[in-house]
């Protein structure tokens, strides 16, 4: 049951194919979809960020761990425009740099974020929620006179379905659970399409069903985008089995596979030095 | 035009039409009748003091829905919205300060303020200022250009929140001064008053006054429909997601500023058309409408028929100005303490309003 619920449902491919104009091409020629080159941020003199570089290959799935202030959250600020770094580039493909870009730039590249606390429209429902995020036209005369069209309802209804939210898609988003908002946010992030995912603690307060069930979306995910995971919980990361960078004080500590990560002395250190 | 036709249509369930249609025939017909057929002797004669008190109350209806639109579904609350009300108004009272001709008390060509100043010419500003036409462009270009500047420049340094509100009253207030002084060329504080005519028609003939009250009509539920588009639209629902979550609208790829802009000037521009029917009701304009207290009262009839549903914005507009009339009459020196403890019995009782109330009962 679960793993034909996690299944891409076929009928959004189809779908997904009016108006996906992007403004600018995204080059991933090298295969590599985002580079993170000698970023450093400071606030007032604390170094959040310090020369942090790392690269995220085309449709990777990786895992970013990292003790408290390791600058996971400010890492994402950054890629997303929210916080402009004092050294240091981050270049979406070979070409677009996303320090110049602002935050609905970047969203309209490709760089779909979610945050650490749910963060939907809990007073749109459900449908509308992922009727706002989804890829198309968002400029103010578009929505002014946009009208609603059967291709756009049957991409939303497939994403209901694959989030699990179907019958709940008439209520408003703050009735729901905290798990079931994440999944919601998760789902209108891929209602953007984007290339990168940016997943900032998606399992934090799911209960284990629901946290293996998002594993499992994920993994389903590897391939079609690129996405960066970043999480406390050990379980979750290690359900997922794939290359991780640990972050610490601000810059890359080791990356490697989780079994490596795990046996490293100064992961160790830093973990249970504190 | 069949796909516009259809969308206005679903703009109101049916019952929100037969509202309207019973609106619409009181506006213009039955008022109109009462007040120009009906013998005066007659007790259902209606008097000018009450075509003049209901066509006000539209006027602050189409403020109120104006601000609606920008605190209600935008969550931008200002405090300054008297400006553009007042701007609208002033661009309304230069063309009807040119309409009196030399029939003012010192029968010059100029408007008697500049004579008392003893002015020899109309400054450069006033130029074009008798022809209807340019005041009407003017009625939307000021309040709707001064917005757009402002608004640029606050959203584009991402000011929000008590900060926003506090600049929109300080601006209300600096433009207020500015008015005030003889010098700026509006009638200082006296402001524009003594209209005789509109377009060639005599103000004070009752048919020209129930004309200007029809039109006021007109332009209410056109405001009315014209806002009720945009927040049913997509856009609407954009409105909200950034007055709930603004960083959750951008990173989903809108452009914020844009949309708070569009809505603020919209907003505006409302204000300066309602200013402008209200100045030929009235007969005069001015610098007190820019008092921050006005602007003020603007947001409390908005909260008080409740915020984020339009029709909310007009009964709170109807409820304090009706009671204010009565109480300025009856008991004029509590009017302002009524109006605080109604403000007060809204906030704790009725957080949603009065409309809040009436949803919550008819569920």
């Amino acid at each position: 049951m679960k793993a034909a619920a996690i299944e891409l449902d076929s009928g959004i491919e189809s779908a997904v194919t009016a108006d996906v104009a992007a403004p600018v091409k995204i080059d991933a020629s090298h295969g590599v979809i985002l580079y993170v080159e000698g970023v450093t941020v400071s606030f007032d003199g604390f170094r959040a960020l310090n020369d942090l570089s790392f690269a995220i290959d085309t449709g990777e799935l990786r895992c970013v761990i990292g003790p408290n202030g390791a600058g996971k959250t400010t890492m994402m600020d950054v890629i997303t425009g929210k916080t402009r770094p004092d050294a240091g580039t981050v270049f979406l493909g070979q070409t677009i740099d996303l320090t110049k870009r602002t935050e609905y730039e970047i969203a309209r590249l490709g760089v779909g974020r979610k945050f650490q606390k749910p963060s939907v429209f809990e007073n749109h429902s459900v449908f509308e929620n992922l009727e706002l995020a989804m890829k198309g036209p968002k400029g103010v005369w578009d929505t002014l006179f946009h009208r609603r069209n059967s291709a756009e309802e049957d991409r939303i209804d497939a994403m209901l379905k694959q989030i699990h939210l179907k019958e709940r898609m008439r209520d408003p988003a703050g009735l729901l659970s905290h798990g079931q908002k994440q999944w919601l946010e998760i789902g209108m992030l891929l209602m953007q399409e984007p290339q990168v995912l940016l997943l900032d603690e998606p399992a934090a307060g799911m209960s284990d069903e629901e946290t293996e069930r998002t594993a499992e979306l994920f993994l389903s995910l590897e391939g079609k985008h690129s996405l960066v995971v970043v999480e406390h919980d050990m379980a979750f990361v290690a359900s997922l089995a794939r290359k991780v960078t640990v972050l610490h004080e601000g810059s890359v500590l080791v990356e490697g596979s989780m079994e490596t990560v795990q046996n490293d002395e100064r992961v160790i250190e830093v973990y249970l030095g504190r | 035009m069949a796909p516009v036709l259809s969308s206005i249509i679903q703009l109101y369930g049916r019952r929100g039409w037969l509202w309207l249609a019973v609106f619409a025939t009181v506006i213009f017909v039955v008022i109109p009748v009462l007040r120009m057929v009906v013998p005066s002797e007659n007790p259902l004669y209606l008097s000018d003091y009450y075509v003049l008190l209901i066509g006000k109350i539209m006027c602050y209806g189409m403020v109120a829905l104006a601000m609606d639109l920008i605190w209600g579904y935008a969550g931008i609350l200002s405090l300054g919205h008297g400006l553009f009300f007042a701007l609208g108004g002033y661009a309304m009272g230069m063309y009807l300060m040119r309409e009196i001709g030399n029939e003012g008390q010192y029968r010059s060509f100029l408007p008697d303020f500049m004579v008392f100043l003893d002015w020899k010419d109309f400054p450069w500003y006033w130029a074009g200022t008798e022809y209807f036409s340019l005041a009407v462009l003017k009625i939307l270009l000021v309040p709707g250009l001064l917005a757009f500047a402002f608004g640029w420049f606050a959203f584009r340094s991402r000011i929000k929140g008590v900060y926003f509100s506090i600049i929109t009253q300080a601006l209300t207030f600096a433009f207020m001064l500015l008015f005030f002084r003889n010098n700026t060329g509006f009638g200082g504080n006296n402001g524009f008053t003594d209209f005789k005519r509109i377009l060639g028609f005599s103000l004070a003939h009752p048919g020209t006054r129930v004309s200007v009250f029809v039109v006021t009509g007109m332009f209410l539920i056109l405001t009315l429909l014209l806002c009720r588009y945009v927040v049913t639209s997509k856009f609407g629902r954009v409105l909200a997601a950034i007055r709930d979550a603004e960083s959750r609208t951008m990173f989903s790829g809108y452009n914020t500023r844009d949309y708070k802009l569009f809505v603020w000037t919209l907003s505006a521009v409302l204000c300066g058309i309602a200013g402008a029917l209200y100045v030929p009701q009235v007969g005069i304009i001015n610098p007190s409408e820019m008092s921050p207290a006005n602007s003020i009262e603007i947001a409390i009839w908005v909260a008080v028929g409740g915020r984020g549903t339009l029709v909310g914005a007009l009964a709170g507009a109807g409820i304090v100005n009706g009671a204010k009339s009565y109480f300025t009459m009856a008991w004029p020196d509590f009017w302002s303490y009524f109006l605080g403890a109604l403000f007060v019995v809204v906030t704790v009782f009725l957080p949603q309003g009065v409309m809040g109330w009436i949803r919550s009962e008819t569920k």
